[in-house]
């Protein structure tokens, strides 16, 4: 069957072809989510390595990887905190 | 089936992309990305903790402590992402 319109052409496109493209996006989005995680810890690890690390040696010690752990979890409560306080703030119609 | 494109663009023009091809190239452009952003922010990180003033070239000691500090930083960042993956999991544990 000659169709020359691309996989994500949905109106013309048959039924299994519809399945395949929206399998094709779901993966993609797995891939972007994945992406997102990385992006993530990106930012994390460089604030927390401001925080943390003071001279780089030959390993990490201990104490280094609790306060990395602990910047972490921190950072994701300070977000959480200001999502919620801003969020009262503009309910309560602050500006 | 036929005419399998070896990229995006003549798959575009001669019909359907083997959906596991493009999940190929899609995992590789995310790698790659992620790959740049790591040495980025590793190279700003090491020249901030390693170079003191400027000289006319890296003397032996500036040398080495870049390499401990890439393996400081990749190490941080497996840290980081160990300690961000427990959060999310614990996260979704409450819903």
């Amino acid at each position: 069957m000659a169709d020359f319109s691309s996989s994500f052409d949905m109106p013309s496109a048959s039924l299994s072809e519809n399945a395949e493209a929206a399998e094709l996006q779901r993966l993609i989005a797995v891939e972007q989510q994945k992406a997102q995680f990385q992006a993530q810890v990106h930012n994390f690890t460089d604030v927390c390595w401001d925080k943390c690390v003071d001279k780089p040696s030959s390993k990490l010690d201990s104490r280094t990887e609790i306060c990395l752990v602990s910047c972490v979890e921190r950072f994701i409560d300070t977000t959480l905190t200001i999502t919620n306080r801003f969020t009262q703030m503009v309910q309560k119609g602050a500006h | 089936q036929e005419g399998f494109g070896s990229d995006f663009s003549s798959g575009a023009s001669s019909g359907k992309m083997d959906p596991g091809t493009i999940m190929e190239q899609v995992k590789v452009q995310i790698a790659v990305a992620n790959a740049q952003e790591l040495l980025q922010r590793m190279t700003d990180k090491c020249f901030k903790k390693c170079i003191g003033k400027p000289g006319s070239t890296l003397d032996n000691s500036e040398q080495k402590c870049i390499a401990m500090c890439m393996d400081r930083y990749m190490d941080a960042w497996n840290t980081v992402s160990r300690a961000y993956n427990s959060r999310l999991q614990r996260e979704r544990a409450r819903i």
